[in-house]
């Protein structure tokens, strides 16, 4: 068991760096790069006046929280390719192939086949039964109060979590590619994201999400055929040259030993996909679109669009190899003095910014850094939309208000969430400037996977959910993803500094999403009250809807 | 919903028709994404030497056009629910829903 500890390890560090998004170690602060800086703001005071002409569309609370149901599949697909294709997928799995090779495929190959599950079992019946926010489908022929409350708090603190590690990677990848102070960039990337959203709501949002994928899209696209035209774009041509330079030579064609140990590689497959089916600024996505057909139609661009990044991503790491790990113009001098290996500046997360620069000279590498911060700053949005959402639409709106609200009282409170949250995140994210956040991203998903999505799938699958089944087995699932975490080898013995952690896996969602099904079914059987009896008989309704859509929320008119 | 309209779409044929079908390719398709995963993933944990098996005299191992098959797999798997759900399931759902008016 300890040696197979001692195998996953790197396994776990190095994810935890891909997750977390954040650049690791020290950070040099670099000279001010002006070409990047320019076309940074060329898309701030882009994205600014999208707000302007989204904020004169949106005036009721549909149109806030779903852009009024009127984006199309197409849109939304590339808009939700926005959300998840991070600035940490980007910088961390290019660099990973850098450093490992092969292994960055597997990170990537788990990131994305979440997705086709989400749309055979989901995506649909989310669109049927929802209105704003996933909650409205937990909630649907359940006791309001609680279980809102309950997704409510999953929502928020998974997107709390996120948040945090959005803004500590923003601030460093800033400092890094912008030569901009910390504190300055993590203040600015905040009250962006406060003004796209509030004003904008999320029309603003989705637009800032598609620009950002299509500027990602192209900037990775020609970046990975610069790499390949060097070779006549023969893979074989470039590989070979990949495996002549790279240290590891061979290795690098196959899987490093980083997965090893199988409870941590099906435990991980499971955070990856039931959390990303448990992610609420995602699920929001699907009430953007008018119908089922819609929603369907998102998920499969919105796969093939990652899909298509993530095969990129595979060319530019080994293009980094080739280009830039010998280069002496890219290579840290001051560390390689020391330590004597040869490391590139900023670390290993930045090969993919050193290749921007050696395929398309100053220019290009402005252009990537501006793609890189617009990123965060797209993903960032998101996530904010959706926690203020949980706040205005499930806690105020249906538990403190118990549903009695008028829009505009709503919207108003929606308006403040977000600001209110904003300022929470921009003092989170200098708060956390120092601190190990290795976890966060691993807690965000164990939460969505372990509390979120099963009282999300069994409200949907299971006639015999009740309330009490739920509010309990869901808690019971938050709980023991967060004490997993907190006993598990980052927090314990990396954070609190103890010889060897309680629970020896990172990844705690095999367990916990266990805990939460079991914990589910157990107190849904066993609860004999009336109130539960007309929760199942209210279950034939709901499906009928789910399965037709008889009923549905439809598109706004305008 | 009236207790009359749930009990006409639950004794429509039409609607039986779309929940047995879509509900069995919907979870045959996610099986096949999850052995297709899964099988990967063990390779990985248990055989890891496996997938660096040299495809001929070159560096190229055969696990690179099997993880780039997933990804394919993935796609097309969306694409292959997505024409027919948007052809033959929703055609159905709207006959359903259709009929439903017919009674009201």
């Amino acid at each position: 068991m300890k040696k197979l500890l001692l195998l996953t390890l790197p396994f776990l560090l190095s994810v935890a760096a891909v997750a977390s998004g954040a650049i690791e170690g020290e950070i040099e602060k670099q000279p001010l790069n002006i070409s990047a800086i320019v076309m940074f703001l060329v898309f701030v005071a882009g994205t600014l006046g999208i707000t302007y002409w989204a904020a004169k569309r949106t005036k009721t609370a549909k149109d806030f929280y779903t852009a009024g149901g009127g984006i199309t599949g197409f849109q939304n697909g590339l808009a939700i390719a926005g959300d998840y294709m991070s600035a940490a997928s980007f910088l961390g799995i290019s660099g990973l192939v850098y450093l490992a090779g092969y292994d960055g495929l597997i990170y990537s190959i788990g990131f994305l086949v979440g997705w086709p599950v989400i749309l055979f079992l989901v995506s649909e019946r989310l669109r049927n039964l929802g209105k704003y926010t996933f909650a409205d489908v937990a909630a649907y022929r359940l006791k309001q109060t609680p279980i809102r409350t309950l997704a409510a708090l999953g929502s928020i603190a998974t997107v709390i979590l996120y948040l945090i590690a959005q803004m500590v990677g923003a601030g460093k990848l800033i400092q890094l590619l912008f030569g901009l102070p910390y504190e300055l960039a993590v203040v600015l990337v905040g009250t962006l994201m406060i003004l796209y959203v509030t004003f904008g709501g999320m029309l603003a949002t989705t637009w800032v999400q598609i620009i950002k994928a299509v500027l990602l899209l192209s900037g990775a696209t020609f970046m990975a055929l610069a790499v390949m035209s060097h070779f006549g774009f023969s893979l074989e041509a470039m590989f070979a040259k990949a495996v002549e330079v790279h240290p590891k030579h061979q290795a690098i064609m196959a899987p490093g030993g980083l997965v090893s140990d199988p409870v941590s590689a099906i435990s991980l497959g499971i955070a990856l996909m039931f959390g990303t089916a448990g992610l609420p600024h995602i699920l929001m996505r699907f009430f953007t679109v008018a119908d089922a057909k819609e929603a369907r139609k998102s998920v499969f661009f919105a796969t093939g669009f990652i899909g298509y990044f993530y095969i990129l991503t595979f060319i530019i790491g080994f293009g980094a190899i080739i280009m830039v790990l010998n280069n002496p113009e890219y290579i840290d001098h001051a560390k390689a003095m020391v330590n004597g290996a040869a490391p590139i500046l900023g670390g290993k997360n930045m090969a993919a910014i050193h290749l921007a620069h050696a395929v398309g000279g100053n220019f290009f590498l402005g252009f990537i850094s501006a793609v890189a911060f617009a990123t965060i700053l797209a993903v960032v949005s998101g996530l904010t939309l959706a926690g203020a959402s949980a706040i205005s639409h499930d806690l105020y709106a249906n538990v403190f208000r118990r549903g009695s609200v008028d829009e505009a009282q709503e919207m108003k409170v929606s308006k403040i969430a977000t600001v209110i949250l904003g300022i929470i995140t921009i003092f989170l994210g200098i708060a956390f400037e120092k601190q190990n956040i290795a976890f966060v991203v691993g807690l965000a998903f164990a939460i969505a996977a372990s509390a979120n999505f099963p009282v999300l799938f069994l409200s949907m699958f299971w006639k015999n959910l009740t309330t009490r089944g739920a509010v309990i087995g869901g808690s019971l699932g938050l709980a023991t993803a967060v004490l997993l975490v907190i006993l598990g080898p980052i927090v314990w013995v990396q954070i609190f500094g103890n010889a060897e952690a309680i629970f020896p896996y990172k990844y705690p969602a095999l367990f916990s999403v266990t805990v939460a099904f079991i914990g589910i079914w157990f107190f849904s059987i066993t609860d004999k009250s009336a109130d539960a009896q007309k929760e199942r008989e209210a279950f034939e309704a709901q499906d009928i809807r789910s399965q037709t859509g008889i009923g549905a929320e439809g598109a706004s008119s305008h | 919903m009236t207790k009359e309209q749930i009990e006409h779409v639950r004794n429509n044929p039409k609607y039986q028709k779309l929940v047995k079908e879509r509900s069995k390719f919907a979870w045959t398709l996610s099986i096949i994404m999850l052995v297709v995963y899964y099988a990967f993933i063990l390779t990985i944990a248990f055989d890891p030497s496996a997938l660096g098996t040299k495809m001929g005299d070159g560096v190229m191992t055969i696990g690179i056009p099997i993880g780039i098959a997933i990804i394919i797999i993935a796609f097309a798997l969306t694409g292959v629910y997505v024409k027919r759900a948007n052809s033959e399931f929703d055609e159905l759902s709207r006959q359903v829903k259709e009929e439903l008016k017919d009674i009201a």
